[in-house]
């Protein structure tokens, strides 16, 4: 039988390599300092363990299927296994984290949940587990998120979360984090800030991965008893890159297998309207708490990112892909808007399968981008794309 | 020593911490007065006029902040005038020769998120405080065990590192972050973010306390210091400065003569400490 408790491969990092750290306000430190005890605590825990793994399990729907994908193998010429994060509960792999966390803040006795959200994914999931614990959920999201995300906006309405429209800036998931921070940073006595991507002040990024390594350790062991091997290729999008770093954890190390994490290169590398900075390389920088891999200007100014998918659309990335990049474990490629809502729509007609615009720039690049030295490819299908069928019907207009 | 040689010693330039520390024993009225001006807000020039009327009018230092595209401790109005200033071409060069200008008169204390300080490098970024005579620099997301490369920065360049403390801070990093505080402790006086608040609660004289036993520097206090009533009352509570910040900004958005009308506040507030 899986196991379905989160698996810590070493304590809580502080830093990967040169990244991460604590860059906030000197308000949350003792904050960060009791979730990170808090943490320790309960993740060896067997009674918080059992508690989470049955949730995983009867709320949520996990282990989720490992699917092999005839006809999308056939268009690659190898083959195309799917880690099916799309059928979990709330539709897409995000729950792990936000159960987990939930789970968590019960421990520590708080009792109002603040989170941020792109594509809503995140922010379904948050107010679904807040509806589970019964806890409060207030979420932030950008006011374009707001518009291109609606039917996510109305599940967390409709589940009791309070939606936060956010004004600032371009209006999307960037800002959406910094008024969470400055939600917490009011707040802190009694909120926990579930954040919803692998990035964040330490203990954040750790946290979020141990959570989602649960992606990873699956797929793993169901493609070696299934086909028998590993995967030649690992790939999974990364906007912040929670699923990817879930997904690329039970892999490190095997160092056969290539890690590889798609971006979105927007409007294209060259025209600067992408969110692809791990791709982009440059000058690390500090966003949200930590450093890593940051869009800016020569001042430091964080610019603007952009992606027709919402949870892409971040100038940011999670630390340890940073370090991952510069160590050479894994490799970070970016795909365009066009070529994501191509595969978006052959991915639907081969398969059945509607993926979220997301995990559709991950399948461009395994089906049309590099591959001829891969004979398995494993992916992360990390959401489905039913939020996503105005936003791509507005794009073919 | 010949006379010329020791006027050549005394025209050396002092350390930032010492233009600290002679501001706040000079002081006018019981606690200094460090009003806060958003440099390249609504323009630079209009800024630096603002510097300057908070100069003639009772600051005894200024706190020169820079706009930033991500200000994760600043509240809806500077947070507001930061992306107004950027959106009016404001940059790092143009808000550090306000600074430099206004160093003339008083000292200046930069505030300045960190992702600025290290996109130039901690190093040049604090000669380059240091060539504009900017005595001290606050930088809102350094809490103190990041800030390694940047204290040795500052140190090297005799920029004074200040650093917060707040509400929340436990006794023992209390005790750490006064034993490496230079120029003044910036106290915040609320759990939250920059803004104005009708009163601040019962629990900053106790926090100032526990801050001054520990600290060898003058202790001030900010966030949510809005009016000369205020203002007293944080002195009487035991501050050695006090900050003024979302207040003016306030002013200056809403006034057809933005430096009259802060100048106007400052000399208020400095009265409100005279007494």
């Amino acid at each position: 039988m899986t196991d379905f408790s989160p698996v810590v491969e070493a304590g809580v990092e502080h830093r990967f390599g040169p990244y991460g750290g604590q860059y906030v306000p000197e308000t949350l430190m003792p904050a960060l300092a009791e979730l990170e005890a808090a943490w320790v605590a309960v993740r060896d825990d067997a009674a918080y363990r059992a508690q989470l793994g049955g949730l995983l399990r009867d709320f949520a729907g996990r282990p989720t299927p490992l699917y092999l994908a005839e006809r999308l193998s056939e268009l690659a010429q190898r083959e195309i296994w799917l880690k099916r994060e799309d059928l979990m509960h709330t539709g897409s792999h995000k729950l792990n984290n936000a159960l987990g966390q939930a789970l968590l803040a019960k421990h520590m006795g708080k009792e109002r949940i603040i989170a941020e959200t792109g594509a809503g994914q995140h922010g379904v999931a948050s107010a679904t587990a807040c509806a589970l614990l019964n806890l409060q959920c207030v979420v932030y999201m950008g006011a374009e998120d707001i518009r291109r995300q609606a039917p996510n906006v109305q599940r967390m309405r409709m589940l009791g979360a309070e939606v936060v429209s956010v004004e600032a800036g371009a209006r999307t998931l960037k800002e959406a984090v910094s008024e969470a921070i400055r939600d917490w940073v009011t707040t802190v006595a009694t909120t926990h800030y579930i954040i919803g991507s692998a990035v964040g002040p330490a203990p954040y990024p750790a946290l979020v991965r141990d959570l989602q390594r649960v992606i990873g350790d699956e797929a793993r062991a169901d493609l070696l008893l299934r086909a028998g091997r590993l995967p030649d290729r690992v790939i999974a999008c990364v906007g912040g890159g929670s699923n990817s770093i879930g997904i690329f954890s039970a892999f490190v190390s095997d160092v056969g297998v290539a890690l590889i994490g798609v971006e979105a290169a927007g409007a294209g590398m060259d025209s600067g309207r992408h969110g692809a900075p791990l791709t982009a390389g440059g000058r690390s920088g500090v966003l949200h708490g930590s450093l890593s891999a940051v869009m800016q200007d020569a001042d430091g100014q964080v610019t603007e990112a952009h992606s027709i998918s919402a949870g892409l659309d971040y100038p940011g990335s999670g630390p340890q892909h940073a370090y991952l990049r510069d160590s050479g474990r894994a490799s970070y490629v970016a795909v365009e808007d066009d070529d994501a809502v191509k595969a978006f729509k052959e991915v639907t007609r081969l398969e059945g399968i509607i993926p979220a615009l997301e995990t559709s720039h991950a399948l461009y690049y395994a089906l049309h981008e590099d591959g001829a030295d891969s004979t398995l490819d494993l992916i992360c299908l990390s959401g489905r794309g039913d939020k996503d069928l105005a936003e791509v019907i507005a794009h073919d207009e | 020593m010949s006379k010329s040689a020791r006027d050549r010693v005394a025209a050396v330039p002092q350390t930032g911490e010492d233009r600290i520390a002679a501001a706040f024993a000079l002081r006018r009225g019981r606690a200094a007065l460090m009003p806060y001006v958003m440099g390249g807000y609504p323009d630079l020039p209009t800024s630096l006029a603002i510097g300057e009327a908070y100069a003639a009018n009772g600051a005894d230092l200024i706190e020169l902040g820079v706009p930033y595209s991500d200000p994760l401790a600043d509240g809806p109005v500077i947070h507001a005038a930061g992306t107004a200033a950027l959106q009016a071409g404001a940059t790092l060069a143009g808000v550090l020769e306000v600074g430099e200008a206004l160093a003339r008169r008083v000292p200046v204390i930069l505030m300045c998120y960190v992702n600025l300080v290290l996109a130039r490098g901690a190093e040049r970024f604090a000669r380059r405080l240091s060539d504009a005579g900017i005595s001290g620099m606050i930088v809102p997301d350094l809490p103190m065990h990041e800030a390694g490369e940047v204290r040795d920065a500052c140190h090297a360049a005799q920029i004074a590192l200040i650093p917060l403390v707040a509400p929340t801070t436990p006794d023992d990093r209390l005790t750490a972050i006064a034993a490496e505080a230079r120029g003044f402790i910036y106290v915040v006086s609320v759990v939250g973010t920059t803004g104005e608040r009708p009163a601040f609660g019962d629990h900053v004289g106790g926090l100032l306390a526990r801050v001054r036993k520990r600290a060898d520097v003058p202790v001030a206090l900010g966030f949510g210091i809005s009016t000369p009533s205020q203002a007293g009352e944080a002195a009487d509570a035991g501050a050695d400065g006090v900050i003024v910040a979302s207040r003016l900004i306030r002013a200056v958005s809403e006034a057809d003569d933005p430096a009259a009308v802060a100048g106007e506040l400052v000399a208020q507030l400095a009265a409100g400490l005279i007494r």
